[in-house]
Formats: C-alpha cells, structure tokens, sequence
C-alpha cells in the first residue's frame, strides 16, 4: 500500500472521545466544510500511518445507530451504507466509551453487520477502571471477530499500535455477523437482498425498515410489498432487531468485563451536580459564568482590538504613502485594507467567545445547562442551548451565530439565529453613546444617571424583542421534525486543552476564509459608491474648494454627498422623512452597512461642510439647526428614533455573511434584513410621530 | 400502569414499554431496552427534563416524553 491514500471513517457516539482522536490522529491538518446543501460540519483530514502510507480520515457526526434521526445520523449513514458514496471508507474505527460499553459497541456491532471493515478503538480505558471495571480486550476482540485496542486519546496513548493495526486490517472484513438478521426474519432479508441486488442482509433490512438508502427510490414499492407480504412492520420490525441486539451485547458485556469496586474519585461528578443542577444554585452559578463570558468578550477582548485597529491604522498610512496617489492608492487603502480590518477585528471576540465555549462544552457543563434551562427556553421557542449565543450577541452577533451549532434542533437553532441580532452589540454602542449624550441630559433622577437609565434601556428593548420575536417564530416556523431531548449527561472530565485549542482555531479559520472572502467583496462596492460619482462632480468640487482654508475637510464632504452613496441618501430621503431622517443621516445609514460604528465617522465626515473650524462630531451636532423650525435638529424625537432604528436594523454585513454561512442558504439572512428593517423603520415612525 | 414521569428522584425502576414510536427507537438503541433497570438521579426546576442512571451512564428525557414511557418501580 505505498503511497497510496485509502479512506479511514471515525464513528462513534456523541461524548466518545471521537473528536480528540480526531485531533490526536490528524493534528492540525483539517478541513472543515460543510456536506453539500447541508449545515452539517464536515471535518477531514489527513493521517500519517506510516512512513510510506497516508490516509484521508473523515469524523463522522456522533450517533448512537446507524438508523437515522437527524440530519447529523443522515450523514454517517448515508456514507456508512452506499458503497457508491465519495466518502466511502476502506476501512472504519469506531470510538468507543470503555466505561459505558454495553452502549457504546451497538454502533460497532451494526457496522460489523454491514460487513465493513473495522477496527474497534476503547477508549476511556482509565474511566472505566475508575468505575471498578476491567475490559478483556483480547477476549472481546476474538468475539467480536475484529480487532480491538485500547487507547486514551487525550493522552496520545495506543496512537502508534491503532495506526499499525489499521495497516494491517486494510482489506479485510468481518467473517459472520454479529447479529444475523437473515435468521431473525426468514426468508424476508434474502427477497429484499434479490430485490436490491445485492448480498447484504444488514443493509437489506435497513432498507426494508424504510430507511432512505440513496440509490433505492425504485426499490421503495417492491421493498414495501414485500413488506406487506412477509407480515413486517417496519417500527416493529426495529424494534425487535435492537431488542435482539441488546440481548446478544448483555451477553458480551458479561463475559468480557469484570465489575469491581469502583474507585473513590469517580464520585465527583455526583457532587458537582449536585450543585452545578440545584433548583437554586444552579441557576446562581450559570448566572455568574454568564456574567464572566460577557466580562471577558465584551472588555478583555477590547484591547487585542484596539491593537489590530491601531494596527491597520498604521498600514493604512503606510500604504497610502508608499504607493503613488491616485485611484488605486485609495482602493487598496479604504476598500480592501479598511475590509481587511474589518474582518480581523473580529477575530479576538471569536476566539474568546469559543474559548469559554470549547472549555464548557468538553468539562460537559454544557449538557447540564441545556438540563436546567431546557423547559424555561422552550416555552419561547429555543432550546436550553440558546443561552449563550443570545447573550453573548450583546457582545457581538458573529461569533454568537457562529456557535448555535450546538443546537441540535433546526427550528430551534434558526429560531436563536434570527433573533440574536436584536442583542444590542458592542458596534451599536458609539452609537448609543453619541445620541445619547446629545439628547439626554446629564441629569441624576432619584440618584440614578438619566443618560445611563436610557442606555439600559436600549439593552432591554434588544433583549426584549429577541423574545417575542422568537414566540412569534415558533408559531410560524413549520418543522416536521418533532422536537425530542434525549441527551446523555457526561461525566464531568477535565478540560483538553488541545481540543479547546482546535476549536478556537478552526473558527476562526472558517470566519477569515470563508466569511473574509464576501466580506471584503462587500467592502469593496462601498468604497466604490462613497468614493465614486457620475460625471465630473469630483472635479468640479476640488476647483470649488481649491486654496479655501480647510479644504480637505470641505471636498470630502461634498464629495460623500455628491457620490453614489449621496445620491442613494437623497433617494431614499422621503422614505425616511416621517422618521425624522434628513439625507445626510440617510447617507450614514447606508455606509453603516459596512459595520454600525460607521456612522458615527461618516456623521462627522458629512456635516463638517463648509465649517471651518475643527470641532468634535457632538459639539457639531448639537449646533445644528432644522431649517424648517430654526430649533435644534437633533431634538429628544429624532435622537430615540434614530437609537431605535439602530436597535433593530440589519446593519452590519459580517453578521448576514455569517448568517448565510451557518444556515446554507440565502434565504434566511434575506428573511433576516426585512423583518429586522421592517421593525426598524415602524418603530421610529411611531416613536418620532409620537414624540414630536 | 406507571410511567417514568412519576417516579421521584431517589427510586429505582425497570423499563416496560414505550408508547411512542420515534421515542420507542431512540431510547432502545440508547440501551434502554425492556427488563433493565434504572435509577431515577435528578429531575429540573419548572417541569424540566428527567434524568436517569441506566446501564452506567446518565441519560436525561424531557418530562413530557417520560409520560410515555412504561415503567415498573422496583
């Protein structure tokens, strides 16, 4: 087997360890996708058996059976059952939880069934010895007709012997079935294997038990009749076979492992839950982790931000001196060097954010979250799961999107993503904090700051209508899938660094490739409307301005109002009049697509025209006048109208990007946009109709 | 008849029947098959989801679900 690449399948049960034999096996040399036309995570990567052999592996989603439920459990069985499959493996290794055999070989022993080639990898070894039980690895491998060796996947243990006994499995299969299910139901398996023409009685009952095995639609009324005509019930049929199966495993089970007295440590995580789960405490403790998350997104990762802002700050004039002024100086410096910064100043809060998350998840708090929260977030139509990223979007929205994948649920899961960004993010905070400051005054009522008691407020609205627009949503979202919450509760291990490590990488990873690319193409269209106008508008406005004192201010801001994004502000100006609006934030509102914190930049930009003298952005607004009324322009009502468009608007491109990326389809970000602008523009028309 | 959903925190049980098909499936291949016994180890504020100790590992149901699951307490 020189040099050639075979195909190495991992499956196993959730929480079987398979993800960190995964990384043990490939180390960094992953790639993660997703299946086609699906939002299930596709990781492969390659592996180093020896030194003339490599193998491709594939990490399979992690599922109990090779019946499907899921759309996760779809994938593993879709690749384990077609031999026609691009992913079709030579040669599978099943994970299992040494210290949870009885249920952790079922997988295995249906796998053996299908006549694959197998090699059974026990891992937990240590647990299982915790708990007082010995495996017979010898004994277990001779009965089960394949080999077995046991591992410890965090600690790198049985790595090297696993590779050599793959190697030398290749091209081998199992020689009886562990469970033969031409004798349980006579006659019926060898119709349906003529019927699909093949000689596989596992895969044949599978097929008659309705399974959708690719390639069988034309089979599907022959197989149904034969159904008919042998008297089986699928349902029932299945059930008898797992029922069957079970029994042979207690057989097993029995003869290869020893139960002895378990050993004293491996009562921890009774102890921890009885805290961690309390109907009091519980609650206290996530509150409190909830709060440290949030501390930690929203101000540790301020400052590796205001690194990478002053960062591409300094490139930025690197650049802009160093090439030749014209055209393309200011593309690579305002459209792709500003996109570029854009990006990679999302990086720290990802990383922090799937720091806290990877840790959680591999201690196994998580399942105990999702436990206590469950019945509360179901009530509103999301799942215990939800917690994080709808709090975490108060941070920001992308990375919180980025981790509703562990939102088994779809409905669920689409449901957390639509509403995550009513969650006040940190970019609407300049925002806040600008308006803010111009309309309220800095006044104590009843020893509170009135300016910070609106601030809350704007929080809460967020918060607030992230809720009922998530009820709203799981009455009008239709899924035919019923929702179940069958989950095992791990036991509580000590974090592996290395998989926390993986799991910060590859996500930030897939956010910098395949977000970065819309991402800067977007940046580009919106450099090109604020720095491009039809006909000689450009021209004529540095000749107006030419020797004038402060003549730079004044051409950049003619030139935003005479640019592409200018006319689009005058365009849409009329729609946005009973709002309060004039063109000149309509223009902000459209640069503020690129990210929130936009507007207040192009604010000061497009009202420092014709002023002479340098002022800051709030002193310049304040002094502004409605030319209607001659009063102040940004009076209580325009000011919480503008808030309240910023609260509920879809402005920030990196989310939709995410939002198309996480849920596979245009639809949902598009979805997304309307509503959220729809909420937007009717509750500034009423607050500013209301008010002024 | 008992169901699971009854139990308190503390007993012990044998598994009998479940009612739901797609439930019936699930928790079979999860290994709980009928004759095997269980410990019933928590159950959640607000109605929230059951979890028990079955076959060395914990497993937790919503309650609503445990309503169809049949159940003898030993």
């Amino acid at each position: 087997m020189s040099n050639q690449l075979f195909k190495i399948a991992l499956a196993g049960n959730p929480n079987s360890g398979k993800t960190t034999l995964f990384n043990a096996l490939t180390g960094l040399k992953q790639k993660v996708g997703n299946y086609p036309g699906i939002t299930v995570e596709k990781k492969t990567g390659t592996i180093k058996l020896s030194n003339d052999s490599k193998a491709i592996a594939i990490d399979l989603p992690g599922t109990y059976s090779l019946f499907s439920k899921s759309i996760d459990e779809e994938v593993a069985q879709q690749i384990l059952c077609n031999k026609d499959n691009r992913d079709y493996p030579d040669i599978t290794l099943v994970v299992a939880d040494a210290s949870n055999l009885r249920r952790s070989i079922f997988l295995l022993t249906q796998i053996i069934d299908l006549k694959m080639n197998v090699v059974l990898a026990l891992n937990m070894v240590d647990i299982a010895t915790k708990k007082g039980l010995i495996v017979d690895v010898n004994l277990l491998s001779k009965k089960l007709g394949i080999p077995v060796v046991a591992i410890n996947a965090r600690k790198g243990k049985g790595i090297e012997v696993l590779k050599k006994t793959v190697i030398n499995s290749l091209g081998k299969s199992p020689d009886y079935p562990f469970l033969d299910v031409g004798k349980l139901f006579k006659g019926a398996i060898q119709k349906a294997n003529i019927i699909r023409n093949v000689e596989n009685n596992y895969a044949s009952f599978m097929a008659l038990c309705k399974q959708k095995l690719s390639g069988e639609i034309e089979n599907r009324c022959a197989l149904n009749q034969l159904c008919k005509s042998e008297d089986i019930i699928p349902e029932r049929a299945q059930a008898k076979e797992t029922v069957n199966r079970y029994s042979l495993i207690d057989k097993l089970v029995k003869e290869t492992v020893k139960q002895g007295e378990p050993i004293g440590k491996y009562m921890i995580t009774k102890r921890l839950d009885d805290l961690l789960i309390h109907p009091f405490y519980g609650y206290i403790i996530f509150l409190l982790i909830l709060f440290v998350i949030f501390q930690v997104v929203f101000s540790w990762a301020t400052y590796p931000m205001d690194l990478i802002d002053g960062l591409f700050v300094d490139i930025q004039m690197f650049v802009s001196q160093a090439l030749p002024k014209g055209l393309l100086n200011d593309l690579v410096v305002n459209g792709i060097l500003a996109g570029l910064g854009g990006i990679l100043i999302f990086v720290p809060q990802i990383a922090f954010l799937f720091a806290f998350i990877a840790f959680l998840e591999d201690t196994g708090y998580m399942a105990r979250v999702s436990f206590i929260t469950d019945k509360l977030l179901r009530n509103v139509g999301l799942n215990g799961r939800s917690i994080i990223p709808l709090l975490s979007g108060a941070a920001c929205a992308v990375p919180a999107i980025m981790s509703t994948r562990t939102i088994s649920s779809w409905k669920e899961r689409i449901i957390t993503i639509l509403v995550t960004p009513l969650m006040s993010c940190s970019a609407r905070l300049p925002v806040y904090t600008l308006i803010i400051a111009l309309i309220i005054p800095a006044e104590d009522y009843f020893g509170f700051n009135l300016q910070g008691i609106v601030m809350m407020s704007f929080y809460m609205i967020g918060f607030v209508a992230a809720i009922l627009v998530a009820l709203l949503l799981k009455y009008t979202i239709k899924s035919k899938e019923h929702s179940y919450y069958i989950m095992e509760m791990p036991s509580y291990k000590i974090p592996d660094w290395k998989t926390v490590g993986y799991t910060i990488f590859e996500k930030v990873k897939v956010f910098l490739f395949d977000a970065g690319k819309i991402i800067i193409a977007v940046s580009i269209v919106l450099w090109f409307m604020s720095s491009f106008s039809p006909g000689d508008n450009f021209e004529k406005i540095e000749k107006k301005w030419k020797g004038h004192e402060n003549a730079e201010f004044n051409i950049n801001a003619d030139k935003l109002e005479a640019s592409y994004a200018g006319i689009l502000g005058k365009m849409i100006e009329p729609a946005i009049k009973p709002l309060g609006f004039d063109w000149k934030i309509g223009i902000s509102l459209i640069t503020s697509f690129a990210a929130r914190e936009v507007f207040v930049g192009t604010m000061s930009t497009i009202y420092s025209v014709g002023d002479s003298n340098v002022k800051s952005i709030q002193t310049r607004l304040s002094e502004l006048k409605n030319p209607d009324t001659g009063e102040a322009f940004f009076t209580p009502a325009v000011g919480i109208s503008l808030m309240l468009f910023y609260a509920f608007a879809m402005q920030c491109m990196t989310t939709i990007v995410i939002v198309y990326r996480e849920t596979n389809h245009w639809k949902w970000p598009f979805i997304q946009f309307v509503y959220m602008g729809f909420l937007a523009y009717f509750s500034s028309l009423i607050a500013y109709q209301l008010l002024s | 008849m008992q169901c699971l959903a009854e139990l308190s925190i503390g007993s012990t049980g044998e598994m009998v029947r479940i009612f739901d098909n797609n439930l019936e499936q699930k928790l079979l291949e999860m290994g709980c098959t009928p004759g095997e016994n269980f410990e019933v180890v928590r159950k959640a504020p607000f109605g929230g989801p059951v979890a028990i100790l079955i076959s060395s590992y914990i497993l937790s149901i919503r309650r609503e679900d445990a309503k169809s699951i049949e159940v003898i307490e030993l």
